[in-house]
């Protein structure tokens, strides 16, 4: 029997996930100490991490549960020359010294397991369902979409793991979200999680570790799972989970970290224990219906300023909350936007694809589906940056390279690139930018430079007509066409 | 970390409230990789200025800072106590702080205690007066003293006694090593290993 804590308690899959963890059970309103099964590294978070240890002298109790990738600072063009920035480049050539001197395995820009943190993860085999990631960067909720408990650290968190291999939390609250029904062709995990950010607010999961659940999480892809979950921390939530089942399993099985034989067999038996208890009690929940979705877009700068693709700008002088209008005021003139415009009348100059939201081979699949064979826009910046360097590799092996380059886009290497921009691939001030990241932050793309989250596919759509668009809207390009009673 | 019972060391004025951590540590500096060499970031854009207290000759080696109230508000850079550390302050007083700057202190060996306004106006003028002077702090009677004045502080008794025992987060958690080596010998072979399975004996 592999499960450690016997409870009688209906429990939810955090908390199952939680209490196999406790190392010591905190008293008297003290935190739990709880064990870290797999610690991911990148170089903007750890540099003071080890830095710490060296002035203390201590060392990295558990390198074998310890990684490290380059990703937010690596160039996507010329990777074989030096980095120009010096700030990337201290900060790139740090982790390497330290993973030299700490023997932490790092996979450096051109190697090919290298790319975002959180794509690495998964496709190695190295994250899976009842295990606790941490990393020191908010989207490690990414993770969740295995059933594992995984959530983002501050710096002196990582030395505190580095060197425990334990954190010492309190106990979050669990929030339900349950999303039943079918997706209509179109309509992806990444509408799902923009309108469940839309709906509880970016503050609305806070103190929460969310468990997204029923029949239209369930029939996602891992790859739609981890978008999900991904987004998580943007609605103010540690972490998102989703319960292991045998899409889990299949995605898993074979990959190069993932248990074998005895090992496999015994993990799979207790990965099936995990799921929330029929019982188990919530401290709070949402409902969404799936089958009312539609594409999803944003027109603010946080990621809960969001409606279906085929509304216009909402009015905020119609926002009862005084806090909410204000920023939603602040929001248009930043993005320099209307009232009442309908959002398929606005244009963009960039579309960017990729970041570790939605960067995965199915991503540029459903990305390629749609532009193949066309031309992309007059006038407007296309660029697909795929999530990891073996996520490229697997592109270029099915012609994605191809469809991607004739449609007039680049094709870059992998890396975080215009999520945030922290590498040379940024927007100019003013430019607007299809982007299917995650944060619509003023600046994040690029000083001054307006961010509209999308899919990818509404990112494809709109990089063929230049204007924000679904695929819908597209006549020919052998894409779902508007469903009926849908105003395309 | 150190122990820290008692700071004795000449005694700065600052005559300024609500410095927030920008002002401690400007954001231009979160680009560094290491934890320490803060010490030129202290204050960056305030020690421009050639009359500032930092740059008063009287002051030089000086270890504990006497603020005014609200000191250590906003982002919760950790580099705000790192550059106070590096520095060479040991300890910080006011009437009040930042809860996140104060949090961080705790960890990072950096004793901050409240005192009243009352007694924080009496310890700047007796500065004024004698620029140089030394103060003592007494962490396990929770006073302050300089001259002939002696005030109390408060400081949270977590705070304290982690101070007193020189425990940061990690040395804390350290005391449960054995359980988490126990913990470890439990774990099942099916977790992930990120580097080939050394057969290490015992395991
Ligand atoms: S892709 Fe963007 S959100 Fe993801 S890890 Fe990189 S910078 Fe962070």
């Amino acid at each position: 029997m592999t499960t450690r804590s016997e409870s009688s308690r209906p429990r939810t899959l955090a908390e199952k996930v939680w209490d196999d963890h406790l190392v010591v059970k905190g008293e008297d309103g003290s935190p739990d100490l709880l064990y870290i099964d797999l610690h991911l590294v990148h170089e903007v978070t750890s540099p003071q991490a080890f830095d710490g240890l060296r002035l203390a002298g201590r060392p990295v109790r558990r390198p074998d549960l310890t990684i490290a990738t380059e990703d937010h600072n690596t160039p996507t063009l010329d990777i074989d020359k030096p980095i120009a920035d010096l700030t990337s480049r201290t900060q790139i050539d740090t982790l390497r010294k330290n993973a030299a001197e700490f023997g932490i395995r790092l996979h450096s820009l051109g190697d090919v397991e290298q790319g975002i943190v959180h794509v690495v993860g998964p496709q190695l085999g190295l994250t899976m369902p009842g295990i606790t990631v941490v990393c020191g960067d908010s989207h490690t909720s990414t993770h969740g979409a295995f059933g594992a408990m995984a959530f983002g650290i501050g710096t002196s968190e990582v030395e505190h793991v580095l060197a425990t291999q334990t954190l010492p939390l309190k106990p979050f609250k669990t929030m339900a979200i349950t999303v039943e029904g079918t997706l209509r062709p179109g309509v992806t995990a990444k509408d799902i999680i923009l309108a469940v950010i839309a709906k509880i607010g970016t503050g609305g999961g806070q103190g929460y570790v969310l468990e997204y659940r029923g029949s239209a999480i369930r029939s996602l892809s891992m790859d739609g799972r981890m978008t999900v979950c991904n987004m998580s921390i943007e609605a103010g939530a540690r972490a998102g989970m989703v319960a292991p089942d045998q899409t889990t399993y299949d995605y898993l099985e074979g990959r190069a970290h993932a248990p074998k034989g005895a090992d496999w067999d015994a993990a799979v038996e207790y990965w099936n224990t995990l799921a929330t208890d029929d019982d188990a009690a919530f401290d709070a929940e949402v409902f969404l219906d799936a089958n009312e979705l539609e594409p999803f877009v944003t027109w603010g700068t946080n990621p809960g300023q969001g409606v279906s693709l085929s509304e216009s700008i909402p009015d905020p002088s119609l926002i009862i909350d005084p806090n909410e209008r204000a920023s939603a005021e602040r929001a248009l003139e930043y993005m320099d936007l209307e009232a009442g415009t309908p959002l398929k009348d606005v244009h963009v100059d960039a579309v960017f694809m990729g970041s570790c939201t939605n960067s995965r081979i199915e991503d540029l699949r459903a990305f390629a589906s749609i532009i193949k064979g066309q031309k992309k826009a007059d006038g407007v910046r296309v660029m697909v940056v795929p999530g990891s360097a073996r996520v490229r590799i697997e592109a270029e092996a099915e012609g994605i390279d191809k469809i991607v380059t004739e449609f007039g886009a680049e094709w870059r290497f992998a890396g975080c690139s215009m999520c945030l921009g922290m590498n040379p691939d940024q927007l100019a001030p003013g430019e607007r930018c299809a982007s299917t990241s995650n944060r619509n932050f003023e600046g994040r793309q690029g000083k001054g430079g307006r961010t509209h989250l999308v899919s990818p596919l509404v990112a494809a759509a709109t990089a063929i007509r230049g204007t924000l668009s679904s695929p819908w809207d597209l006549e020919n390009a052998g894409v779902p066409s508007a469903p009926e009673g849908v105003h395309a | 970390m150190e122990k820290v019972s008692t700071v004795t060391g000449v005694a700065m004025p600052l005559k300024r409230s609500n410095v927030d951590t920008d002002q401690i540590i400007p954001a231009v500096f979160l680009k560094r990789v290491t934890k320490t060499g803060f010490d030129d970031a202290l204050f960056y854009a305030w020690r421009q200025d050639p009359e500032f207290v930092l740059n008063r000759p009287e002051f030089t080696g000086a270890r504990i800072l006497f603020a005014g109230s609200d000191f250590g508000t906003g982002s919760s850079r950790e580099h705000a106590v790192w550059a106070l550390r590096d520095y060479g302050f040991d300890a910080v007083l006011s009437p009040r702080f930042g809860d996140i700057f104060r949090g961080n202190s705790g960890k990072q060996g950096l004793l901050t205690g409240e005192i009243s306004e009352d007694a924080m106006e009496k310890i700047w003028a007796i500065i004024d007066a004698r620029p140089g002077i030394e103060a003592s702090i007494d962490l396990v009677a929770k006073t302050a003293r300089i001259g002939d004045l002696t005030v109390p502080f408060e400081i949270d008794d977590y705070t304290r006694w982690r101070l007193l025992e020189g425990l940061d987060d990690i040395g804390l958690t350290l005391r449960d090593e054995a359980q988490i080596t126990q913990f470890e010998g439990r774990r099942e072979s099916w977790r992930p290993r990120t580097l080939p399975v050394q057969q290490v004996a015992g395991e």
